[in-house]
């Protein structure tokens, strides 16, 4: 099999399998992954509890799909926000040019030179440290990226013929923006939101992860890690499982990554 | 040459500037008034008057960032309001711990990494090349801190060989400081590698399909001779960009490592600041990893000439 395709099938797998968690997660789950059983506190994996129980006698395989709704929802609006803000900001100033171009990306460029953790770490102790938070703060920090990439496109677009036949018919800017330039966004728009909803999803985890993501007893896969960290000498367990999911989850978004830009990306055509 | 470096000097003051102006503004958007959070439940309105004028904090936004880039091009970062310690050597001897991590960890990586993705390149399609991307990818896709969770499980509480959580500083006593990081360092050399390798071998198959190659291998030269003097050379230049860029990044986000090993380094302070609302510790925290990322990435740039020419005479 060509590797591009395999990429894409395994990591279509994985991504499909998180989201078919997710999806059942937000509805039903074996059991209800906030009630607590002192009586089956650190319960090793079995027939009841397929992966076993925490410190708080919750059921793992419960917590673990509850948490994968919840990750993946943040995650979506997070790179939805970016896409969107970004996108918005790029059009912008690559339509104005000039100097309000010129300080607006000044503006960008500083913001790309703060790590994409720190800056939300920084934009967390603004807006508070809980799952709407996160949104905000990811999303905002998620968002000069997007502004560099659709601007890039935009300048390198408007001196082509076809915008300019676009002008020449008599078409007025805005239409010209969003009927030719933006579809020619969308190729670079896709392959930087699928490794963005990585990033965005191994973020939210790290956070959560420090306490400052979801605050507990809400499960995500990060807070579960952390709580876990005291017991995994008794339990294993508690430390393997949302790790794996997260490793997994991970591995598909960077093999469909891998397969989309094969597919999308001009520049990597024939690299293979 | 002397040209590029000043062009390039010059070119990272703004985004410094920008980058201070950034975090005041981001920082005088938490809510709350960092005076009366100063003084906590002793607080009255006279004290917290007082405090307010001593900090500046009754004078007008412009008039207060003036103030505080004064002291920061002095070097004075403030002082920290739960410790009552100035901000800076704080900083610096927490700095120093997550730097000696961040920076042995990323040597070896590279080390490991570059010529495992050249070779990968050179090898493209072949099981090699597919079992060296995969293990990469694998290893790129595991969060540090569950890398660092399961090397602690099984080195630490399965086979009991390297201590579970701590630190000792290199210069109290350096055979123990070496201990205790072996695995935070091993941790990140791991996840590195994974991004390090793919991107020196993307970098490499670009190369490998130039008619200069092509041309060096119609010469009749040796295949090593080709990969190393003439691919290698020219398909660096991305690497050590991205090598750059890892380096802050791991700045950035090494705080979970820190919270995994219990160690004291720069990204656990930022935590805990954000926990304990020390916002004046937060401000310096994110100045002085932006700073350094900026920093970073000019070091690479002015290196970049010695392996690639060209960009100087741009």
């Amino acid at each position: 099999m060509r590797l591009p395709a395999f990429n894409a099938l395994i990591g279509g797998g994985l991504i499909g399998g998180l989201l078919i968690a997710a999806g059942t997660g937000a509805l039903w789950t074996p059991y209800d992954p906030l009630k607590l059983s002192f009586r089956e506190k650190l319960a090793a994996p079995s027939a009841a509890h397929w992966l076993g129980t925490d410190e708080f006698g919750r059921d793992v395989l419960s917590r673990l799909m509850a948490g994968a709704a919840t990750s993946v929802w943040i995650s979506l609006l997070t790179v939805a926000l970016a896409v969107i803000f970004g996108t918005l900001i790029g059009l912008f100033s690559g339509y104005v040019r000039g100097w309000v171009d010129r300080v607006i990306m000044a503006f960008n460029d500083a913001l790309l030179a703060f790590p994409g953790i720190l800056l939300a770490l920084g934009l967390l102790a603004v807006v508070g440290a809980n799952k709407y938070g996160i949104i905000v703060a990811l999303g905002i920090a998620y968002t000069p990226s997007v502004a560099r990439i659709v601007r890039g496109t935009v300048l390198s677009l408007r001196e082509k013929e076809f915008i300019a036949a676009s002008r020449v018919m008599g078409n007025s800017e805005a239409f010209t923006m969003a009927r030719h330039i933006l579809p020619n966004c969308i190729a670079p728009l896709t392959v930087l939101a699928t490794s963005m909803f990585g990033y965005v999803l191994l973020a939210e985890s790290s956070l959560s992860f420090l306490g400052l993501g979801v605050p507990p007893p809400a499960p995500t896969w990060g807070n579960m890690l952390a709580g876990a960290r005291p017991y995994i000498g008794q339990a294993m367990w508690l430390g393997i499982f949302p790790g794996l999911c997260i490793s997994l989850t991970l591995l598909g978004i960077n093999l469909l990554g891998d397969a989309v830009r094969d597919r999308l990306d001009p520049r990597m055509r024939g690299m293979r | 040459m002397l040209r590029f470096a000043l062009t390039r000097i010059v070119m990272a003051i703004p985004t410094l500037l920008i980058v201070a102006v950034s975090v005041f503004v981001l920082i005088r958007l938490i809510p709350g008034d960092p005076a009366s959070l100063m003084l906590g439940d002793l607080a009255t309105p006279a004290s917290i008057a007082d405090l307010r004028a001593r900090l500046g904090l009754d004078q007008s936004l412009p008039t207060q960032f003036g103030i505080w880039f004064s002291h920061l091009l002095k070097g004075d970062l403030g002082i920290s309001i739960n410790s009552q310690e100035p901000i800076l050597p704080l900083i610096l001897s927490r700095f120093w711990v997550s730097a000696q991590i961040v920076l042995v960890a990323v040597f070896f990586a590279s080390l490991v990494a570059v010529p495992a993705g050249v070779i990968a390149a050179w090898r493209q399609d072949t099981t090699l090349d597919l079992g060296l991307v995969g293990a990469a990818t694998l290893l790129l896709s595991i969060p540090t801190f569950w890398l660092g969770l399961l090397l602690l499980l099984f080195f630490g509480l399965k086979l009991e060989w390297l201590p579970v959580v701590g630190y000792v500083s290199i210069g109290d006593d350096p055979w123990r400081g070496i201990i205790y990081l072996i695995m935070p360092i091993l941790t990140l050399f791991l996840h590195e590698i994974g991004v390090i390798l793919r991107m020196a071998r993307a970098s490499t198959l670009e190369v490998l399909r130039l008619d200069y190659i092509t041309h060096a291998r119609a010469k009749g030269l040796s295949e090593g001779a080709v990969l190393w003097r003439h691919a290698f050379k020219n398909a660096f230049g991305p690497t050590w960009t991205l090598i750059g860029l890892v380096l802050g990044n791991l700045l950035g986000g090494i705080a979970v490592v820190e919270t995994v090993f219990t160690i004291p380094g720069l990204g656990r302070l930022l935590v805990d600041s954000i926990f304990a609302r020390d916002y004046p510790v937060i401000q310096g925290c994110m100045l002085f990893v932006a700073f350094c990322y900026v920093l970073v990435n000019l070091v690479i740039d002015l290196c970049y000439p010695i392996f690639d020419p060209r960009v100087t005479a741009q």
